[in-house]
């Protein structure tokens, strides 16, 4: 369960404070399926930021699971990034160099798995997304559809209890974005918590929870539960 | 969170080989430092085992005595009374041979003079001395017999001469037995010396050694240059020394007018400012590394922002800022353990291909240059990634998965 209270975050540009966040309470239900939609600018990246822990809020309070992360050292939040959360990027970032197979294995391999441990997890991940056949491939030799497929699988190899996803079809064409969202939503219904960062109107449409952001506020929460 | 070191091994080298210019740069650079700082230390090192080789190839347990005090002294009644110091002479050396200490001596007289036959002519070094010259100096004869061993005063008109001499004066002719002209005094050749047996400042090969005697009749004096003595073992040249000082300041009427220096004294100081030297010159092409660990610095810097979405995506999958450090520092260690491999082998080859060309100098980089240079070279490259390294470890998440 993800509880914010009172969560701001404000940038120093010039002499300018922005509040790209301002005094967000969001609460979201273990195995919700949220959609975040608003404007450029609007801060739903800086929400999803905060949530998946790659950013500190400027005040208020967060807890995950019943735990406050908002004090934890980075190292602390390092460890809660690598077991609790996926993330699934626009840009895909997979890193070039390394196979399908070993970009997955990543998130196992800085949690220091041993290797024997690891590749029944890589195999499980790539067979669940249907990449199997590509896990020798680099992202390179792969298509959109297929490197956010992998990148899947890597969000997903560790178990997390949260699936992070910024515009997680911005790349892609339309069939494969179809794809990864009907990906996304299988997950989702298996238990794990989506949350989504969209542009795309139709896409938000479809979360069970739909939460709208404008300047850093959240405005109307046109859920289908509350 | 540890990264396993088989894990971490991987990741540093499909990175390393992810982007290889700049491997290739700065394996280039660590491999020059390293080879630099080895090659320099095999010639220093080259040079202090050619000189102490020469210096041993003076004899065996040697002390050398010359006229004269070596240490300077400022005004002591000898210079007062406008004293010079007394020549040593034949009766010098022969009463070196009382001691216990002692097994053999050679007078040493020098000059030069014309030595001609027919009308083949040339100026050569003359080395007046005694039978025992050859066993001491550790010469070889070549045909014929060395000096004979008659009473040191006798002056025959023999000539041992150098193979060069030889060649020189007699071409293809027999040389053996042939009067030879060595001023205005004529002298019979009785042998020719081994073309082995060069050492500091006599080219044996240019040489003509005559009885000391004659020599000294030659010159017209009555001095010697020099009494080499050879003390009968390792342990003998301290008590030798001693009594060749006692002795000759008791003929002298008791004036110290002779120095009397061991072969082994010599042979240390020179040991020491050669190896003051390969120090030195290691310490100059240390200074190359510190370059090679600049330029890492500056690679490893470039490398990380070119990396940064990489280094943003590793800490959004749970990559601690250790680990991070870590990675960046595997990778530096690996640069620099492979450049300094290689600039070890490079070092090692120049070094052969020196020893094939110059046979005398045995240009050979010693242990502690070869573990120094390695362990410079290694900790450089750590040292100067950490900056780059913190840098990548700090990186905001954020900032860098948008490439802002």
């Amino acid at each position: 369960m993800i509880e914010l209270s009172h969560i701001r975050r404000s940038f120093q540009v010039g002499d300018q404070l922005v509040h790209a966040l301002d005094d967000v309470s969001l609460v979201i239900e273990e195995g919700a399926y949220v959609s975040i939609m608003g404007p450029s600018g609007s801060g739903k990246s800086t929400l999803l930021n905060l949530i998946g822990l790659l950013d500190r809020p400027s005040a208020g309070s967060y807890r995950l699971n019943g735990q406050d992360v908002t004090a934890l050292s980075d190292y602390e939040q390092a460890q809660v990034r690598n077991r609790s959360i996926g993330f699934v990027f626009q840009m895909f970032h997979l890193i070039p160099r390394l196979t399908a197979a070993e970009n997955v294995e990543l998130p196992l391999l800085l949690a220091g798995m041993p290797p024997e441990q690891r590749r029944p997890l890589v195999d499980a991940a790539l067979a669940e997304l249907q990449m199997t056949d590509r896990s020798r491939h680099r992202p390179d030799q792969l298509s959109g559809g297929q490197r956010q497929r992998v990148a899947i699988a890597r969000a997903v190899v560790t178990q997390p209890k949260v699936l992070l996803a910024d515009e997680p079809t911005g790349n892609l064409d339309q069939h494969s974005g179809a794809a990864v969202i009907s990906i996304l939503e299988t997950l989702n219904r298996r238990g794990i918590t989506l949350i989504m960062v969209t542009h795309d109107p139709e896409m938000g449409r479809r979360a069970r929870r739909r939460l709208r952001m404008v300047d850093g506020r959240l405005s109307g929460t046109a859920d289908g539960t509350a | 969170m540890a990264l396993h070191s088989g894990d971490l091994r991987r990741f540093a080298w499909r990175a390393l080989r992810g982007f290889p210019a700049r491997t290739l740069l700065m394996l280039t650079a660590m491999a020059i430092g390293v080879s630099a700082v080895v090659l320099l230390t095999a010639l220093g090192e080259g040079a202090r085992r050619y000189v102490t080789g020469e210096f041993a190839s003076l004899g065996t347990n040697l002390l050398i005595v010359f006229p004269g005090r070596s240490e300077t002294a400022g005004i002591n009644p000898s210079t007062m009374m406008g004293e010079t110091p007394r020549d040593l002479t034949l009766d010098d050396a022969q009463a070196l041979l009382r001691s216990h200490s002692v097994r053999r001596i050679a007078p040493i007289n020098v000059g030069s003079a014309d030595v001609s036959r027919q009308r083949r002519s040339r100026e050569v070094v003359i080395l007046g001395s005694n039978q025992d010259l050859l066993d001491i100096r550790h010469w070889e004869i070549d045909q014929g017999r060395f000096l004979p061993s008659a009473d040191l005063t006798s002056a025959s008109p023999v000539a041992v001469i150098g193979d060069k001499i030889r060649a020189e004066l007699f071409g293809a002719e027999r040389a053996l037995g042939e009067w030879i002209r060595i001023g205005d005094r004529r002298f019979r050749v009785i042998g020719i010396l081994g073309t082995e047996g060069r050492s500091i400042g006599v080219d044996v090969q240019e040489t003509v050694i005559i009885p000391v005697a004659s020599a000294q009749q030659l010159f017209n004096t009555a001095s010697l240059f020099r009494i080499l003595v050879e003390a009968k073992s390792r342990d003998a040249i301290e008590p030798a020394k001693k009594f060749i000082i006692d002795l000759l300041q008791q003929r002298h009427q008791g004036e110290r007018d002779v120095t009397v220096i061991t072969q082994d004294a010599v042979l240390q100081t020179f040991d020491r400012i050669l190896t003051a030297l390969t120090y030195a010159v290691g310490g100059i092409a240390a200074i190359s590394l510190a370059v090679a660990g600049i330029l890492i610095m500056n690679v490893m810097l470039v490398a990380v922002t070119q990396r940064t979405a990489e280094i943003g995506l590793l800490k959004a999958l749970g990559a601690t800022p250790r680990q991070i450090l870590t990675l960046i520092l595997a990778e530096a260690l690996m640069l620099s353990a492979i450049g300094a491999s290689a600039g070890m082998a490079l070092g090692q080859l120049g070094s052969y291909l020196i020893r094939v060309v110059f046979p005398q100098l045995p240009a050979q980089a010693p242990g502690w240059s070869l573990l120094t240079a390695l362990a410079v070279a290694i900790l450089t490259g750590l040292l100067f990634s950490l900056l780059p390294a913190r840098r990548a470890a700090r990186l905001d998440p954020v900032l860098a998965l948008t490439g802002r």
